[in-house]
C-alpha cells in the first residue's frame, strides 16, 4: 500500500480517527508521517508518534494507532490520560467505553442518582422519572417481603403507568 | 467590599462557635458546576471565558442570597490580596494562579464563596464554623437551585453534573471538614484512626489542602467519591465518621487530662512562654504552639484567653494577613519578626 499522502513510498504507520462513531483510516510512510506528526502534535502528542516510528526500523510490522476524539472540542483520549481532565462535557459521551470503567474505579459507582437540575427540560424530566421508577421498585420490593400485598399491587401499577406501560389489574407477571 | 474590609471583620469559619467548637473549626460544601456547550475552563478561548465571567455574573445579581456580595476580577487584584482570599479559604491556591479571566464572588459574611473559572466553571462553597456540614449543604443547595434557574447547567442522566475532572463529577459535591486533633496525635491513636478514615472512603489533608502536612495537629478530612449517592446521604457519611472521630477525641483528652494533667500543662505552658516571649517566629512554630493554648483553652488550664483570640492569630499570623496589617510587602525575615511582635502584643492584652 502507498502512502496517502505522498503516493510514492510504502505506508508503514497506519492512523485511525475516530470522531462521533465516524473511523478515518490515514496511511503513510514514514517520512510523511513524521511530517504529520508535527501538524497533529496537539491532538496527540508528537512523543507518541515518534515513540511509534522508534520502532519502525526494529520490526516491519505496521503501526496501529487509534485515535478517540471528542466531536465537539477535539480533545482525544490520550489528552485525558496526560491532563486528568476533559476538554467540554461532550467528552463524557465521546469516551464512555473507557470512562464507565474509570468512574467505577474512582467513585465505586458510574451512575449518578442524587439531584436533578431544575432547567435541562426534556432529558432531566425523563432522568427524575427513571429514578422514582427506581425508588418505587425498590419499595415494591420492600412490600413483598413484607408482605403487605395491596401496597405492592398499587407500587406496581403506578411503575407501569411511569413506564408507559397499558394499566392493566391482570395479575400477569 | 475590598479584601482590606475583610481583614477587618472575622472569618466565619473561624468564629470559634458552633457545635463541637472545640473540636472542630469549621465546615465546608463545595459544588462543582459548568454550563452546558462550553468547553471547560482550562480549554476555553478568551470569549468563552469572558461569556462564563458575565453569565455567573449576571445570575449571581439576581440571587437573593448573594444581595451584597463583592465581585473581585482575580487580574485586578494584587498577589498580596489573592494570597489573603486563599489564606481564609475562600478561594483555591490554584485560583491564585493564571488570573487573566478568574473571577470570585464573597458574601460580606464570607459563608458563601463562588470561583468562577477555576477548572470548573463554576466552584459554589458554603463555609461554617463548628460541626455544621447539613447547614452548609442546605445552604449550597439552595444557592444552586437558584443558579440553575438562570444557567443551563452541563449535566447527563447517567453522569449526572459534568465537571472537568471525573473524580468531581456525579453530585459535584465535596463535603469537608477541618478539625483539631491534639490529643489524639498526642497519645499516638491518630495514624490508626486516620486509615480507619480513609479506608471508609474519606479522604486526609492537612490544614492547607493537598499534599500539606498536618501542622498544628488540624486535619482536613472530605468525601472521595461524588457519584453513586445522593448528596444527603454523602453528607451523612461524612457526620457520622467524624461524630465519631470527635467523640474519640473528646474522650481522649479527658483521660490524659485525668493521667497526665502535669505533662499536659508543662506543654500548654511552654508553648504560651514562648509565643509570650519569642522576637522571631516562623508561622509553622506558631500554628504548633497555638495548637497546644488551644488544648490547655478547651480543657480550662489556660483561663485568660479565648478561642476567639486564638483564632484571630491563627488568620492574622498568615503571610499575607501580615504584611496587610503592615501595610507593605515583607520578606519572609522580616514577617517572622513581625508576627512574633503581633503575638507579643495581643496576648500581653489577653
Amino acid at each position: 500500500m502507498l502512502c496517502d499522502a505522498c503516493g510514492k513510498k510504502e505506508a508503514t504507520v497506519h492512523l485511525t480517527e475516530i470522531v462521533n462513531e465516524k473511523i478515518t483510516k490515514l496511511h503513510l510512510c514514514e517520512s510523511c508521517a513524521k511530517d504529520k506528526g508535527a501538524e497533529m502534535e496537539e491532538h496527540f502528542g508528537l512523543s507518541d508518534l515518534l515513540a511509534g516510528l522508534a520502532d519502525l526500523g526494529a520490526h516491519a510490522e505496521p503501526e496501529m494507532m487509534t485515535v478517540l476524539k471528542c466531536p465537539s472540542c477535539g480533545f482525544t483520549y490520550q489528552d485525558f490520560k496526560k491532563a486528568g481532565r476533559f476538554g467540554c462535557s461532550e467528552c463524557y459521551e465521546a469516551f464512555r467505553k473507557q470512562l464507565d470503567p474509570l468512574l467505577k474505579r474512582i467513585h465505586g459507582s458510574n451512575r449518578h442518582i442524587g439531584k436533578v437540575p431544575l432547567n435541562a427540560g426534556k432529558m432531566v424530566k425523563e432522568t427524575k422519572a427513571l429514578q422514582d421508577i427506581k425508588v418505587l421498585k425498590a419499595n415494591l420490593e420492600k412490600a413483598i417481603q413484607a408482605e403487605e400485598f395491596e401496597e405492592a399491587a398499587r407500587l406496581r401499577d403506578k411503575i407501569r403507568e411511569m413506564e408507559g406501560n397499558p394499566r392493566s389489574g391482570d395479575a400477569q407477571q | 467590599m475590598t479584601p482590606d474590609d475583610l481583614l477587618r471583620q472575622d472569618s466565619e469559619w473561624l468564629k470559634g462557635t458552633g457545635p463541637n467548637a472545640d473540636i472542630v473549626m469549621s465546615s465546608r460544601t463545595r459544588l462543582a458546576r459548568n454550563i452546558e456547550k462550553i468547553p471547560f475552563s482550562n480549554w476555553a478561548n478568551k470569549p468563552q471565558q469572558q461569556d462564563i465571567l458575565a453569565q455567573v455574573r449576571d445570575a449571581a445579581e439576581k440571587i437573593n442570597f448573594l444581595k451584597g456580595s463583592a465581585f473581585f476580577m482575580l487580574k485586578d487584584l494584587s498577589e498580596i490580596d489573592r494570597l489573603l482570599l486563599v489564606e481564609r479559604h475562600l478561594m483555591s491556591p490554584e485560583h491564585a494562579k493564571d488570573v487573566e479571566y478568574k473571577g470570585l464572588i464573597v458574601d460580606p459574611k464570607e459563608i458563601v464563596s463562588i470561583m468562577i473559572n477555576e477548572e470548573d466553571h463554576l466552584r459554589i462553597q458554603v463555609l461554617q464554623t463548628g460541626l455544621n456540614l447539613r447547614e452548609c449543604w442546605r445552604i449550597v443547595d439552595e444557592i444552586d437551585t437558584e443558579f440553575s434557574k438562570l444557567i443551563p447547567y452541563a449535566y447527563s442522566p447517567k453522569w449526572g453534573y459534568l465537571t472537568a475532572c471525573p473524580t468531581n463529577s456525579g453530585t459535584g459535591l465535596r463535603g469537608s471538614i477541618m478539625f483539631h486533633l491534639p490529643a489524639l496525635v498526642f497519645s499516638g491513636q491518630i495514624s490508626k484512626i486516620l486509615q480507619a478514615i480513609s479506608k471508609l472512603g474519606l479522604n486526609i489533608r492537612g490544614l492547607y489542602g493537598e499534599g500539606t502536612e498536618a501542622t498544628g495537629n488540624i486535619f482536613q478530612v472530605s468525601n472521595q467519591a461524588s457519584m453513586g449517592m445522593t448528596e444527603e446521604d454523602l453528607i451523612g457519611n461524612i457526620d457520622r465518621i467524624i461524630n465519631q472521630t470527635v467523640s474519640r477525641e473528646d474522650a481522649t483528652r479527658k483521660s490524659l487530662l485525668m493521667k497526665s494533667k502535669e505533662a499536659l500543662v508543662d506543654r500548654v505552658s511552654r508553648a504560651y512562654g514562648t509565643l509570650k516571649s519569642a522576637h522571631i517566629i516562623s508561622s509553622v512554630e506558631t500554628v504548633t504552639l497555638l495548637s497546644a493554648i488551644r488544648l490547655g483553652v478547651d480543657l480550662g488550664l489556660v483561663k485568660n484567653i479565648d478561642r476567639k483570640m486564638l483564632n484571630e492569630l491563627f488568620i492574622l499570623t498568615q503571610p499575607a494577613h501580615l504584611q496587610k496589617l503592615e501595610g507593605k510587602a515583607l520578606t519572609s525575615n522580616e514577617r517572622d519578626i513581625k508576627r512574633a511582635d503581633l503575638i507579643r502584643e495581643r496576648l500581653k492584652g489577653g
